[in-house]
C-alpha cells in the first residue's frame, strides 16, 4: 500500500513518539508575524529558553502595517509598538525580519512562496490560520497558536497529532470567469465549514493539475475555512518550474538534487485515503458568500436560500447570518448594492489576481460612492504590477493603490469598514466583523468579481462583462 | 500573565465550575476576541473583551447575552458548553486566553476547530466533546438552574451537572497531555534536542541539497 504525501513528510519530520501518542514533529519553516509572536518571544525570555534553530525562521509585517504610509513611527502608537518588538525580538535572537525597507516585506504567506522559501516536502508552521497556503507546494503546512510559536522557537518542533486525510478531486474544464477562489468556495459550500475538522485535505483532478501555483495558493489558503487546518497539492512540474530561480530556492546541481526530493514526496499513485470527495468542474459557477461563515456561499445567479432548506441544527446560524447581513432569504445575490470593494489578502493578492482584477476594471470606472482598494500582497508583488501598468489601470479605472499588507482582509490597520457598509472582498473571511466594524458586512468572491462589483457598484456576474469586452 | 507555568507539570485531570452555555454553531475566533483588540504585545486586559461585539453594543449597551445574564455572573472558574465548530476561524490564541481571562477554564461541546482545540490544550484548557443530544441536555439543564457546579472529568471522560451525568470524548494524546501536565509541551520538546538536530540533519534541504 502506498503513502500519501502528509505521511511521507510527517514521517520524515517525525523526531519521537511522545508519551501522549503524539508525534514531536519538526518545523522545517517558521514563519513569524507582529501579532502572534510578541507573547511567544516572552515567554521564551521568561523561561530562559533559547531558539536553537534562527535559520529556520523567518519574520515579517503584515497585518498591523498601514498602506497609505509604512513611514516610521507608524500613527497608531500600539502599531508602532509592535513594529518595535518584532524588530528587537528578530534582532535579538538573529532571526531573518523582512521589513518594509528590505523590499520583500508582505503578507507572510505571499513572501515565503515567492522568495523560494516554501518547498515541497518541508513541514511549515506559522501563528496564522492561513499557512495553509503553502501546501500548494506539496509542503505540511498549518496554522497555530502563540504557545505553539514559542515551542517551535524554543525546539524548532510541535507535538501533534496526524490528521486523516481526504482527498479532493476536482475534474472537467473550468468556465471562463471562474477561477480558483471559486474552486474554494465551491468546496466550503459543499462540505461545509466544519467537513474538514480532524482533517488534511488533499486536492487533486485535473483542474488542479492544470493550476497555476498562484492559483494552488488560493485554493490551499481557504482549506481552513472549511475546518481542513492544512490542505496541499503534489509537487508537479508546475511546482518544480515557480521555483525555479527563486532568491532562496537551491540552484544549479542542488536544484536538480531538489527537484528529484520533492517529487518523490508526492502521494503514491495506490496511497490510500481516509475519504475521497469528486468534484465537477461543470457546477462551479462565479461564487459569492451571502452569510457569516464562508460555507454560506451561492452562485452569482443564484438566489439566497431559504431557511426551511436547512436542517433544524443549521437553521440558527441561517436565521443570525439574515439578520446580520439583512437578508430575508430567497432574494438574488446579483444587484445587491456595495459600498467598498477590496482587493488583496493572502487568497487573493498575488500577480495573477491583480491581472484578472484588472482586466475587468479596464471595462469600467469604480461607480460613484463605492471606495474601491487594491492592496498587493507584497512589496514584490506591487513591483512586478507596477513593471506591467496595472497600478495605473486600477487608478484610471477609481481604484486607490496601496501598499502591501493584509489590509482590509481583518483590517487591525487602519482600512476598516464604517458602519454598516457592505463590501465585496477577495478576502477569506465573511464572520460578523472580520472587516473593522462591528457591523459591517462581507461579500467574499473572486477578484474579477470584485473588480466588477467596484465598476457596476453592485454584486454582477463577471461573465456579462467579460463578454461585452470581448464584444 | 501567561496562562500557564513553564517549569511545573500541572495536571488537569478535573475541572470544576459554574457552567455558563454559549449557544450556536461555527461561533468563530473574530467573534470570540475581535482583531482591534489584538494591537497589542501582551494577552493582558483581554477578559473583559471576550465576545465584546456580541455583548455590548458599538455605543456600548449591553446586549442580551450569557456573559452578561446576571445568572452566570458566579466568581471563580467557568465552564463554557458549545456547539459545532466552536472557535473556527483565525488561530489566534487571544481567543482562548480572553475566555481563561474571563474565568473558562475548560469547554464541553458537539465540536471544537482543530486550532482552537490544539491552543486551548496548550493552555491546559480541557476541550470535551459530547453528542449532539448532551450538549442540549446540559445547557437546557443549566439555563433551568444555573447555580451548581459543572464537573468537567478528563479522567473519566463525563460530564456532570446537577445529578446529570453524560459521557464525553478527548482525543487520547490531548486526554494524556492534561493528565500528565505534559500540555505545556515546551521543556519535553526541549529536553529531545540532540534527537532534534539529528532528525534535521536527516533532511535534504537542511543541507541545501547538497551531497
Amino acid at each position: 500500500m502506498g503513502k500519501s504525501l502528509l505521511d511521507k513528510v510527517w514521517d520524515l519530520h517525525s523526531v519521537r513518539e511522545l508519551e501522549s501518542g503524539q508525534t514531536q514533529l519538526f518545523i522545517g519553516l517558521h514563519l513569524v508575524h507582529e501579532v502572534t509572536s510578541p507573547q511567544a518571544f516572552s515567554m521564551i525570555r521568561e523561561a530562559g529558553l533559547g531558539v536553537p534553530f534562527p535559520d529556520r525562521t523567518f519574520a515579517t509585517v503584515d497585518h498591523i502595517i498601514p498602506t497609505d504610509s509604512q513611514a516610521r513611527p507608524l500613527k497608531d502608537g500600539q502599531a508602532e509598538q509592535m513594529m518595535s518588538a518584532i524588530e528587537k525580538n528578530c534582532r535579538e535572537f538573529g532571526i531573518q525580519f523582512y521589513s518594509p525597507d528590505t523590499g520583500h516585506q508582505g503578507i507572510v504567506h505571499v513572501i515565503g512562496p515567492e522568495l523560494g522559501l516554501t518547498q515541497p516536502g518541508m513541514t511549515i508552521a506559522c501563528g496564522d490560520s492561513h499557512t495553509s497556503t503553502h501546501g500548494a507546494f506539496g509542503a505540511v503546512a498549518f496554522g497555530i497558536g502563540t504557545s505553539q510559536v514559542r515551542d517551535v522557537l524554543a525546539s524548532q518542533c510541535l507535538a501533534i497529532a496526524r490528521p486523516k486525510v481526504r482527498r479532493i478531486e476536482v475534474n472537467g474544464k473550468l468556465a471562463p470567469g471562474v477561477y480558483a477562489k471559486d474552486v474554494t468556495l465551491h468546496i466550503i459550500r459543499k462540505l461545509g465549514v466544519q467537513g474538514g475538522v480532524g482533517y488534511a485535505y488533499e486536492y487533486a483532478g485535473t483542474v488542479v493539475d492544470a493550476m497555476t501555483m498562484e492559483e494552488r495558493m488560493t485554493l490551499c489558503n481557504m482549506s481552513i475555512e472549511g475546518g481542513a487546518r492544512l490542505g496541499y497539492v503534489n509537487p508537479d512540474a508546475t511546482t518544480i518550474e515557480y521555483l525555479r530561480g527563486r532568491e532562496l530556492a537551491p540552484k544549479g546541481a542542488a536544484f536538480e538534487a531538489a527537484t528529484r526530493w520533492w517529487l518523490s514526496v508526492a502521494s503514491d499513485a495506490d496511497a490510500k485515503y481516509d475519504d475521497v470527495v469528486r468534484i465537477d468542474a461543470a457546477d462551479i459557477a462565479p461564487t459569492v458568500t451571502w452569510g457569516i461563515n464562508p460555507g454560506q456561499a451561492i452562485g452569482v445567479r443564484e438566489s439566497i436560500p431559504l431557511a426551511k432548506d436547512y436542517s433544524a441544527d443549521e437553521r440558527g446560524t441561517v436565521e443570525d447570518a439574515y439578520q446580520y447581513m439583512d437578508w430575508k432569504g430567497g432574494e438574488p445575490v446579483a444587484g445587491t448594492k456595495i459600498d467598498v470593494a477590496f482587493i488583496g489578502s493572502c487568497t487573493n493578492g498575488r500577480l495573477s489576481d491583480l491581472r484578472e482584477a484588472a482586466k475587468v476594471a479596464k471595462l469600467g470606472h469604480v461607480k460613484q460612492g463605492v471606495k474601491a482598494l487594491v492592496v498587493p500582497g507584497s512589496q514584490e508583488v506591487a513591483r512586478q504590477a507596477e513593471a506591467e501598468g496595472l497600478d495605473k489601470v486600477f487608478v484610471a479605472a477609481g481604484f486607490e493603490w496601496r501598499l502591501a499588507g493584509c489590509s482590509m482582509c481583518l483590517a487591525m490597520n487602519p482600512d476598516k469598514l464604517v458602519g454598516r457598509q457592505v463590501c465585496a472582498s477577495s478576502s477569506n473571511r465573511n464572520f460578523k466583523g472580520r472587516q473593522g466594524s462591528p457591523s459591517g458586512r462581507t461579500l467574499l468572491m473572486s477578484p474579477a468579481m470584485v473588480a466588477a462589483a467596484a465598476i457596476t457598484g453592485t454584486v454582477t456576474d463577471v461573465r456579462d462583462l467579460l463578454a461585452k469586452g470581448n464584444a | 500573565m501567561s496562562a500557564k507555568n513553564e517549569s511545573a507539570l500541572i495536571p488537569v485531570a478535573k475541572v470544576v465550575g459554574r457552567p455558563i452555555p454559549l449557544r450556536g454553531n461555527d461561533i468563530d475566533t473574530d467573534r470570540i476576541i475581535p482583531a482591534r483588540f489584538m494591537t497589542a504585545i501582551t494577552f493582558d486586559g483581554l477578559g473583559e473583551l471576550a465576545f465584546r461585539d456580541a455583548r455590548f453594543s458599538q455605543d456600548g449597551q449591553p446586549l442580551e447575552h450569557p456573559m452578561n445574564d446576571p445568572r452566570f455572573q458566579a466568581k471563580g472558574p467557568r465552564v463554557a458548553i458549545v456547539n459545532k465548530n466552536f472557535g473556527c476561524g483565525s488561530s489566534r490564541e487571544h481567543a482562548p486566553q480572553a475566555m481563561y481571562r474571563w474565568g473558562v477554564k475548560a469547554l464541553v461541546g458537539e465540536s471544537f476547530a482543530d486550532i482552537f482545540f490544539g491552543n486551548c490544550v496548550a493552555m491546559g484548557i480541557p476541550c470535551l466533546i459530547v453528542s449532539e443530544a448532551d450538549a442540549a441536555k446540559l445547557m437546557d439543564a443549566v439555563e433551568k438552574d444555573p447555580a451548581h457546579d459543572m464537573t468537567v472529568d478528563v479522567d473519566a471522560r463525563t460530564v456532570t451537572f446537577n445529578g446529570l451525568t453524560v459521557p464525553a470524548q478527548i482525543a487520547d494524546g490531548a486526554r494524556t497531555q492534561l493528565l500528565k501536565g505534559t500540555w505545556d509541551a515546551t521543556r519535553i520538546l526541549v529536553d529531545a534536542l540532540p534527537q532534534v538536530k539529528e532528525t534535521a540533519a536527516r533532511l535534504p534541504y537542511t543541507r541545501a541539497f547538497a551531497g
